[in-house]
C-alpha cells in the first residue's frame, strides 16, 4: 500500500505543468486583498508609504515568493515532513517558554539573528498537517473509537497549552477551533464535541483563574463596552462610531476623521478593517468580506476537487485558519465578539501573520496543482 | 477495507459540505452586522463621529464700553498681549525659558508656574510666560524670534478703567465667573474660562446691556484635542456701550480736594438728576480684580479702617445733623407752625421735663427768624418748632424728599437710611415715641439717618423748588417723564434757600468764609457737623475736649449740602468728611471748590 502510494508520488509534474496548474483566480483575490491592505496602510500613516504601506508591500513579495516556491514543492514532502515539522515546533514553542521564565515576562518569539521566529504561528500550519497525516493514516474506525482520538487530542492540548501559558489566547483557540474543524470534517461523531462542549463550560471557571488581568479586562469589555469608555472600551467604541459614520459609501479614501482624527486606535493593525469600512463604507467592507469568502470558497472546492484525503484535509484545515483570521477579526471589530488581538491578514501590518497565511495558500496550491495525485498511508 | 475508506471519504465530502456552509453564514452575519452599523445606525454614529471631532468654542463678544458725558473712555477693553510658549515647537524649554529671561527677566515663581503648567499640558498647548506685554516687550521679542523657538505673541482682551481709583466707585469691576454665578444663569459664556462678568457697580449693573451675544467657533479637533483646522465661525454681538453723565475732570478735582480724607461727594443736575460727579473716598484700584486680585493688595484693602471698598456715597448711612433743618422747616411751614416771618428765642438752652437741650452757641442766638436760624443753624430754634410738629410731620415731608429710601440710582450696594415715625418706633422697640425724640429728630439727629445719595436728592428738591428727581448716572437727552412736583409753596422753598444763600454768602453765615461770585453766580448751602461719640455732662461742664485731640475715629462728621447758582439753581452738592471734625471748616470749602469747578467747566465747554 504505501509503496504503491509512493509509486503514484513519482509520477509528477514538471515546473511548467505545475505553473499551468495553478488556479490564477485565486491568486488574483489573494493580490487584491494585499494592495487593499497596503492601500489601507498608505491612508493609515496619513498619505504616506512610510512607515507602513512600503514595508507591507515588500514583505508581500517576498511572501509571494515563498507561497509560489511552497506551491512547487512535491505533496509527499508535506507527508513525509508533518510529523518532524510538528515536533521541532512544539520544541520551539518550549524554547519561547523557557526563555519567558528567564527572560522579562511575556515572548512569543525566538530570535534568530535576522528574522524574529514566531513558533505559534508555524504551529498553526504544522498542527493542521500533524492532524492530517495522522487521520491520513487511521481508519473510520479507529476515528470512531475512543481511543483513536486520544493522540490528536495530546497534539492539539500540548501546543494548546504552551501557547495559553505565553500568554496567547487569541491564537491558542484559533489553534483547538481549526483542530476541532479537523475532528469534525474526518468523521469524530458528533456527541463527542457536545461532550468536550460540555467539559469546556465546567472548566471554564479554572480558565478564567489563569487567565491574565487584561484578558479578562477584555471579556469584561465585550459583555459592556460603555462600561469603562476611556479605557478598555473606548477602542470598541469608537471602532463603531468609525463604522457606523462610515454609512454606505464611506468618507472617501484618506478621509476617515475617527481614524485620522487619531480617534481609533491600532489602526493600521487590529482595527485597519474598520479603518476601511470608514473611508469605503459598506460598499468597501462588504467587498472585502466577499473576497475572502471567494478565497475560502475556493479552498473548499480545491478540497473537493482534490483526490487524495490527505490532502483534502491539509487544503480544509488551512483554509479554515484563514477563515477564523478574517471571522474573527471582522467579528471582534464588529463588537460581534471580544477584542482578542487577531488581525486581518494581508490588511493589517505585521509580517509573522503575512508570512504563514502565504505559507499556507503556498501549501494549499501544491496540494491543488497536485490533485490528481492520490498519494497512499505513511 | 476499501469500502470502509470510501465510507472516510464519503463522510469527509458530507463534513466539509457542512463546514462549508457554516462559513458562508458565519460571513453572512458579519455582512448583515455591517449593514446594521452601517446603514441601520448609520446616523447616530454620525453625531457621535461629529461629536468626537468637532469642537465648539464661544467666541467672548467684546464687552460695551463705558463713556463719561463728555465721551471721555472709563470702562475699555484693552488689547492684552501676551507670550506664549508651545513646548512641542522649541528644542529645549529650558533654553527658551533662558533666552526669554534675559530679554524679559521673569521671576522664580513665575518660572515654577510656566514649568507646572507645561507639564500638566500637553505639548502642543501654548503656555502664558508673561502677559501685558508693553510695544517694546513685543519689539523685543520679534527682534529675538530666532533665539525664541516655540514663543509666539497672542492678544486677548482686557478690561481696563484709563481713570482706576477716579470711577472705582461707580463703574465698580469685572472679575472671574463663580459657582454662585454659574447656579443664577445659564448664558454658554460664562462657561468659557477667561471670561469675566460685572461683579460690583454699573459693571454688574448693566451686566446684561454691556455683555453682548457669545459667537461660535467649530473647530476639527484630533483625539489629543490638537486642532486640525476652523470648520465654522459665527462672530458674536458686542456690547452696547453706555454714555454716563459724569463728567470725569469733576470726579479728577473732588479727588484732589479730598487727598486723604475719607467720606463721600455727589454733585447733581437739579433738573434731570444726573449725577455728574460721585466719589467714595477712600477709592481703589479697580484694574487690580481684573485678572484676580493678589491677597497681598485684596488684605490690604479689607484691613484698612478706612473701608475703601465700600461706597460710602450710597451706602453710607449718616446723621444727616443740620443739613436736615431745611426739611424740617419746610414741613412747619406747610403746617403753618412757622410763617417766613415769624420769630422764636434762643437763649442757649430750652428743657422738656427734667431734660436740658442745649444750642450749639452756648450764649444763644436770641430772637431770630427762620432765614437767620438757617444761616446760623440754631438748634433752639429747629428744638422749637420740631417739639410743635411732632415726628409724623417730619417724616411725612423727609419721605416727600426721599430721605430714608433708596433712590434706586442703580448700585446694588446702596441703602435704605432711616426716618423714624411713631409706628416705626413701636414695631422696632415697642416703645412709645418721645417728645424729645422729636426735638433731637429736628436738627437731624438721634434716630434719622441718611446716605449721601438720598441728601444729593433732597437738596436738588429744595434747589429746583420742588421738582421730583431721580438720580441717575446715565446721561439724559431727553427728560424721560414729565417731572412731578412736591405742591410746596414757592415762597417757602425762597424763604429756605434766602438762609441758605446767607450761610455762605453773609459775614455770620455758618459757611461764610466758602463763599465765592464766579461771574455773579453764588453758592447757597448748609452746613452740618454730626457728633459720632455722645458729649456726656461731664465733658460739657470740664470743657468740650478739642477735635484734633480725639482720636480720627471718634472725631465729629463734617457735612455740607448746597446748590449753584443761586438765582438758577443748576447743581446740587453733598459733601461728607467722614470725622472731618466741623462741616464749616472742613466740608464746606471742599463742596464750594466742587461747585466752582462745575461752573466753571460748564463756561468753558460752552466757549468751546
Amino acid at each position: 500500500m504505501r509503496r504503491q502510494g509512493m509509486g503514484l508520488g513519482n509520477q509528477s509534474l514538471s515546473i511548467k505543468e505545475k505553473l499551468y496548474n495553478l488556479s490564477f483566480a485565486y491568486i488574483y483575490f489573494i493580490i487584491i486583498i494585499a494592495a487593499i491592505g497596503t492601500m489601507m496602510l498608505y491612508s493609515a500613516s496619513g498619505g504616506d508609504w512610510q512607515p507602513w504601506a512600503s514595508k507591507h508591500l515588500i514583505r508581500f513579495g517576498i511572501s509571494f515568493c515563498i507561497m509560489i516556491t511552497l506551491s512547487l514543492v512535491d505533496v509527499k514532502y508535506y507527508l513525509r515532513l508533518a510529523y518532524p515539522l510538528f515536533f521541532l515546533t512544539v520544541i520551539l514553542l518550549i524554547i519561547v517558554e523557557v526563555e519567558g521564565h528567564i527572560g522579562k515576562g511575556a515572548q512569543r518569539w525566538i530570535d534568530i539573528g535576522f528574522i524574529r521566529i514566531q513558533p505559534s504561528e508555524i504551529m498553526k500550519i504544522s498542527l493542521i498537517l500533524a492532524l492530517a497525516k495522522y487521520f491520513h493514516n487511521s481508519s473510520i474506525q479507529s476515528i470512531e473509537n475512543f481511543r483513536g482520538i486520544i493522540i490528536p487530542g495530546l497534539m492539539v492540548a500540548i501546543p494548546a497549552i504552551l501557547t495559553v501559558l505565553q500568554p496567547d489566547l487569541g491564537t491558542a483557540l484559533m489553534m483547538i477551533f481549526s483542530a476541532g474543524v479537523i475532528f469534525f470534517i474526518v468523521g469524530v461523531q458528533i456527541w463527542k464535541f457536545i461532550v468536550a462542549g460540555i467539559a469546556a463550560l465546567i472548566s471554564l471557571p479554572i480558565i478564567w483563574h489563569f487567565l491574565h488581568d487584561y484578558q479578562k479586562e477584555r471579556v469584561y469589555t465585550f459583555l459592556n463596552p460603555e462600561r469603562d469608555p476611556l479605557g478598555s472600551g473606548y477602542n470598541i467604541i469608537q471602532s463603531k462610531i468609525a463604522l457606523g459614520s462610515g454609512g454606505i459609501f464611506g468618507k472617501g479614501y484618506l478621509q476617515g476623521t475617527q481614524s485620522h482624527l487619531n480617534f481609533l486606535p491600532e489602526k493600521h493593525t487590529d482595527f485597519i478593517f474598520t479603518m476601511l469600512s470608514e473611508e469605503f463604507g459598506m460598499v468597501g467592507a462588504v467587498f472585502v468580506v466577499i473576497i475572502n469568502m471567494l478565497i475560502i470558497a475556493y479552498g473548499y472546492s480545491f478540497a473537493l476537487k482534490t483526490t487524495g484525503y490527505f490532502g483534502k484535509l491539509v487544503i480544509i484545515g488551512l483554509t479554515t485558519n484563514y477563515f477564523i483570521y478574517v471571522s474573527m477579526n471582522t467579528a471582534m471589530v464588529l463588537d460581534l465578539i471580544p477584542v482578542v488581538g487577531i488581525p486581518l491578514p494581508l490588511i493589517s501590518y505585521g509580517g509573522t501573520v503575512m508570512m504563514s497565511v502565504m505559507a499556507s495558500f503556498g501549501i494549499i496550491l501544491s496540494f491543488y496543482i497536485n490533485r490528481h495525485i492520490n498519494i497512499g498511508k505513511d | 477495507m476499501m469500502n470502509r475508506d470510501n465510507d472516510k471519504g464519503r463522510i469527509l465530502i458530507k463534513r466539509a459540505l457542512i463546514m462549508a456552509a457554516f462559513n458562508f453564514f458565519i460571513m453572512l452575519a458579519i455582512i448583515l452586522r455591517l449593514y446594521h452599523l452601517q446603514v441601520y445606525q448609520a446616523d447616530r454614529y454620525k453625531t457621535l463621529a461629529d461629536r468626537n471631532r468637532i469642537s465648539t468654542r464661544i467666541l467672548i463678544p467684546h464687552r460695551g464700553r463705558i463713556f463719561d458725558r463728555n465721551n471721555e473712555p472709563l470702562a475699555v477693553n484693552q488689547q492684552n498681549f501676551q507670550a506664549l510658549i508651545v513646548a512641542e515647537q522649541t528644542t529645549s524649554i529650558d533654553e527658551t525659558l533662558k533666552a526669554f529671561n534675559e530679554i524679559m527677566p521673569l521671576t522664580e515663581g513665575e518660572i515654577d508656574k510656566i514649568k507646572k503648567d507645561l507639564k500638566k499640558n500637553k505639548s502642543f498647548v501654548p503656555i502664558k510666560i508673561k502677559d501685558n506685554l508693553s510695544w517694546e516687550d513685543m519689539a523685543k521679542i520679534q527682534l529675538h524670534s530666532s533665539d525664541l523657538p516655540g514663543i509666539f505673541v497672542d492678544e486677548g482682551l482686557l478690561r481696563h478703567y484709563p481713570y482706576g481709583e477716579l470711577t472705582a466707585h461707580i463703574l465698580g469691576y469685572v472679575s472671574y465667573v463663580t459657582k454662585d454665578d454659574l447656579k443664577k444663569e445659564n448664558d454658554p459664556l460664562l462657561e468659557v474660562p477667561d471670561f469675566r462678568i460685572g461683579r460690583k457697580g454699573l459693571e454688574k449693573t448693566f451686566e446684561k446691556k454691556l455683555r453682548g451675544k457669545g459667537g461660535n467657533l467649530k473647530l476639527e479637533v484630533n483625539a489629543f484635542g490638537r486642532i486640525m483646522q476652523e470648520i465654522q465661525r459665527v462672530d458674536g454681538i458686542a456690547g452696547e456701550d453706555v454714555t454716563l453723565s459724569i463728567d470725569v475732570r469733576l470726579q479728577k478735582k473732588a479727588h484732589e480736594l479730598f487727598k486723604d480724607e475719607s467720606g463721600a461727594a455727589i454733585v447733581m443736575d437739579v433738573n434731570t438728576g444726573e449725577v455728574i460727579s460721585f466719589s467714595s473716598f477712600p477709592s481703589f484700584d479697580p484694574n487690580l480684580f481684573i485678572q484676580g486680585i493678589s491677597t497681598k493688595d485684596w488684605e490690604e484693602l479689607q484691613k484698612s479702617e478706612r473701608n475703601p471698598l465700600s461706597n460710602k456715597a450710597v451706602s453710607g448711612q449718616y446723621s444727616p445733623g443740620s443739613t436736615f433743618k431745611m426739611v424740617v422747616a419746610l414741613a412747619a411751614l406747610t403746617d403753618n407752625i412757622i410763617s417766613t416771618t415769624s420769630t422764636e428765642y434762643c437763649s442757649g438752652k430750652t428743657t422738656l421735663g427734667n431734660h436740658i437741650f442745649h444750642c450749639w452757641k452756648h450764649d444763644g442766638h436770641g430772637r431770630i427768624d427762620l432765614v437767620e436760624a438757617i444761616k446760623h443753624s440754631c438748634d433752639i430754634y429747629f428744638y422749637n418748632i420740631s417739639q410743635k410738629l411732632g415726628i409724623d410731620k417730619i417724616y411725612n415731608m423727609a419721605d416727600k424728599f426721599g430721605l430714608g429710601k433708596k433712590t434706586g440710582i442703580g448700585l446694588d450696594d446702596e441703602r435704605d437710611g432711616l426716618i423714624p415715625n411713631k409706628d416705626w418706633k413701636m414695631k422696632r422697640f415697642g416703645e412709645a415715641w418721645q417728645q424729645g425724640e422729636s426735638m433731637i429728630s429736628g436738627i437731624g439727629q438721634g434716630y434719622i439717618l441718611t446716605t449721601p445719595i438720598q441728601l444729593a436728592k433732597m437738596m436738588a428738591m429744595i434747589a429746583n423748588n420742588g421738582v421730583e428727581v431721580e438720580p441717575t448716572f446715565i446721561k439724559q437727552n431727553v427728560l424721560s417723564k414729565a417731572p412731578e412736583s412736591l405742591n410746596i409753596q414757592k415762597k417757602y422753598f425762597d424763604t429756605v434757600k434766602a438762609g441758605m444763600y446767607e450761610v455762605v454768602n453773609i459775614s455770620g453765615g455758618t459757611a461764610f468764609m466758602s463763599k465765592f461770585d464766579y461771574k455773579g453766580k453764588k453758592m447757597g448751602g448748609k452746613t452740618g457737623t454730626t457728633q459720632v461719640k455722645r458729649i456726656s455732662l461731664k465733658e460739657r461742664q470740664s470743657g468740650i475736649i478739642k477735635q484734633e485731640d480725639l482720636p480720627w475715629k471718634f472725631r465729629n462728621h463734617a457735612l455740607f449740602v448746597g446748590y449753584a447758582p443761586h438765582n438758577n439753581p443748576k447743581y446740587a452738592v453733598v459733601v461728607i468728611v467722614e470725622h472731618g471734625r466741623s462741616g464749616s471748616a472742613v466740608a464746606a470749602p471742599i463742596a464750594s471748590k466742587l461747585l466752582l469747578e462745575a461752573l466753571k467747566l460748564d463756561d468753558e465747554d460752552i466757549k468751546e
